[in-house]
């Protein structure tokens, strides 16, 4: 006897258990007052070289630490570390992206209370990261001048889902006749309102507008986490 | 291509739903915005190497593409966008950062024999 089949409501996340995860980051992450930046990029667009200058700009004078995701080497933790700064490697294989629980794993016996600032540089790829939360502050998605002016249109839901638009290698626009109008409404179009800021981890341009974005995102997360801190106290009372 | 990823979650997230409910699932509805970042086609190739060899192999993967609806501030009212290039109002084009429908990558519901 065959029998109709039942119709079960379940409306739930696909990615419930990486927003699960990522939601336990980002509550750590607050009650430790550390501000986080994710990076994506497509591979080439020169966030590990960004990174270098960011670490080593911000190390003497903030305590900071760097996830780094890669298919197979080590070789950007290892260029990293020469910033003085801790850097941990995420080695995903063949996983195109990372995953809050990669983070989870990698961030195993560091005390994020003694952090001021972690950057998790994503796998390069406009892509598979789009869809998973890592917990982080803000998402940066970095895109290099010689890449085209409308990368934002041909990835937009990296963009969308991104918060600031890193333009990086801005040494090299001139020479390869980047249109700076073209780039900034392709960013415009597929997010109103995004914060866009071109740097050159060569030449050291931008980068002061570009430090003083990070400074300012790690001072609401110390509000945030000082707020938080009292609110506990308080209850305590 | 981060679809069997996605796969191997929606697996996992429709077995532990149907525990509970006791019975054979033969239908997953899932519903994707054009924002997911996930390719209907890929998902539905990756759903049957994901399923393979697990109570749910053999199942149908039932997907439903949800519009992107963006909130126009100046109309003070929800609009469907056709692309997801171009964010601004088709009525009036004001620019919409607003998304209110589009990121969605949800287990609607299951079909289950019993």
């Amino acid at each position: 006897m065959s029998h109709e089949p039942r119709l079960v409501e379940v409306r739930k996340n696909i990615l419930k258990q990486n927003d699960l995860v990522a939601r336990g980051l980002r509550q750590r992450f607050r009650d430790a007052g550390v501000f986080v930046v994710s990076l994506v990029s497509s591979p080439g667009a020169g966030k590990t070289s960004l990174l270098e200058q960011t670490l080593t700009r911000l190390h003497p004078r903030f305590r900071v630490a760097a996830l780094v995701g890669d298919l197979a080497t080590e070789n950007d933790a290892a260029r990293l570390a020469r910033s003085g700064a801790p850097v941990r490697q995420i080695t995903t294989g063949t996983v195109c992206h990372l995953e809050a629980a990669m983070v989870e794993t990698a961030l195993d016996g560091w005390a994020l209370d003694e952090l001021d600032f972690l950057f998790i540089e994503n796998v390069g790829n406009l892509v598979c990261p789009a869809s998973y939360d890592l917990g982080e502050s803000m998402r940066f998605v970095v895109l290099s001048v010689t890449e085209g002016e409308d990368k934002p249109l041909k990835y937009p839901t990296i963009f969308n889902t991104s918060d600031v638009a890193l333009l990086t290698k801005i040494d090299l626009a001139e020479p390869v006749g980047f249109d700076w109008d073209a780039a900034l409404a392709s960013i415009q179009s597929v997010r109103p309102g995004m914060r866009t800021l071109g740097v050159s981890a060569k030449t050291g341009a931008g980068m002061s507008d570009y430090l003083a974005l990070l400074e300012a995102g790690l001072q609401s997360a110390r509000g945030v986490a000082a707020a938080g801190g009292a609110a506990v106290a308080g209850g305590a009372s | 291509m981060h679809e069997l990823s996605i796969a191997l979650s929606l697996v996992d997230l429709a077995q532990e739903e149907a525990g509970r409910q006791g019975g054979r699932i033969c239908a997953v509805h899932v519903r994707i915005g054009p924002l997911a970042g996930v390719v209907p086609e890929a998902l539905l190739a990756s759903y049957e190497m994901a399923s393979f060899r697990t109570p749910l192999e053999g199942s149908r993967l039932v997907i439903e593409q949800v519009p992107l609806v963006v909130f126009c501030p100046s109309c003070q009212a929800q609009r469907p966008l056709d692309s997801v290039q171009s964010f601004c109002c088709p009525e009036c084009g004001t620019p919409t950062p607003q998304v209110d429908h589009g990121r969605e990558l949800e287990l609607v519901a299951l079909e289950i024999e019993t």
